[in-house]
């Protein structure tokens, strides 16, 4: 396999919330939100409630793979920035130490200098802390007696998901 | 890769279905799609070109309950069949965690098959894993045209390593959840064993 998947856990996602919460008060955001680079939903905040988190989720990330796909075919290593203008919302996408990526949707409430300047501080925030997420996941992969809570799955679990 | 989320208490998994061109795979989520509670699925993405052939990739999230505690999730994807969109093939196929290998049954679709598969399995290579190792299953669509070869000819050329296979008619949905759900055991076993 190639690495281990991602797990998130309680301490360091109230951290990641507490970062992009400040990060949308910050730059005047309307939402922010972190993807991993597969498209899964890391986690959101702002004004989320009318919005299809997943498909945006699915949809940043292979805006990033096919821009990634781009970089390399002009032989850059990356496009780190990306940036949507929109009539009424804009969209700017950045990537976070190379797995994440951080979504921020602002209208005309901000300005792309400012959302530049604040992901820019918070980005470096957030590595930080998935770094730690990172470690912490290793170690506990390799811990004895492999503390992975699906170890315990049954296969009669697994079966009763499926039944009608 | 999954994406195991203790503070929301959720497993997000990420499954493939892979083959050549109008072999069916969009089909599968469109029948996936309309067979499955309101509560139980997101909105379906389909990023194709104007005649309706896949540009980049369809997207469907499923939830399938609960399993410990944790909500299970699948994000089913299909990549364009076309052979060149090659590039746009190989990134789908990043942080994969199941692949379902949807084969056109018509005799006629052989070579496009077994072409299709070399490059799965080669592309799978790139992003560092093994087809034979990680969890896979193959469907033969299209059961229902006059045109289909045998199913032992079938199993023989793309199908091996006698993974799960199933016979299909994704129009009519015939083997479309035998499918999905053979697969998704797979991973969640492949979970389980924890790698």
């Amino acid at each position: 396999m190639a690495g281990p998947g991602m797990v998130m856990y309680e301490e360091e996602f109230h951290k990641i919330s507490a970062v992009i919460d400040k990060l949308v008060k910050d730059a005047n955001a309307k939402v922010v939100f972190l993807v991993d680079k597969n498209g899964q939903m890391i986690a959101a905040c702002g004004e989320v409630e009318n919005l299809d988190t997943t498909s945006l989720a699915s949809l940043t990330a292979g805006n990033i793979a096919a821009t990634g796909g781009l970089a390399k075919l002009l032989g850059e290593k990356e496009f780190s920035i990306l940036f949507h203008e929109g009539e009424r919302d804009n969209l700017h996408i950045s990537l976070i130490g190379q797995r994440v990526i951080l979504v921020v949707i602002f209208d005309d409430r901000s300005s792309l200098g400012l959302v530049r300047l604040r992901v820019k501080k918070c980005g470096e925030e957030l590595a930080g802390i998935f770094d730690q997420l990172m470690k912490k996941a290793e170690a506990e992969a390799a811990g004895v007696g492999g503390v992975s809570p699906f170890a315990e799955i049954t296969d009669e679990d697994i079966d009763n998901l499926f039944r009608e | 890769m999954s994406f195991i989320n203790y503070s929301s208490r959720e497993i997000n998994c990420k499954i493939v279905y892979y083959g050549p061109g109008l072999c069916g795979k969009t089909t599968n989520l469109q029948y996936i799609y309309n067979k499955t509670n309101p509560q139980a699925k997101g909105k379906m993405i389909s990023l194709a070109t104007e005649t309706e052939r896949t540009l980049f990739f369809d997207f469907l999230p499923l939830s399938l309950g609960e399993i410990r505690g944790f909500r299970t999730r699948f994000h089913l994807y299909t990549v364009p069949g076309q052979v060149f969109y090659d590039a746009s093939r190989k990134l789908i196929l990043k942080g994969v965690d199941g692949v379902v290998f949807v084969a056109d049954s018509q005799i006629e679709r052989m070579e496009a098959n077994i072409e299709s598969l070399e490059n799965l399995r080669t592309n799978l290579t790139e992003h560092g894993y093994d087809l034979d190792k990680i969890p896979y299953v193959v469907q033969y669509n299209k059961r229902d045209l006059p045109n289909s070869a045998p199913l032992d000819e079938l199993k023989k050329l793309l199908n091996p390593t006698t993974v799960p296979d199933f016979e299909a008619c994704a129009v009519s949905g015939e083997g479309v959840f035998d499918t999905l759900k053979a697969v998704a055991k797979l991973v969640l076993q492949e979970l389980k064993s924890g790698r």
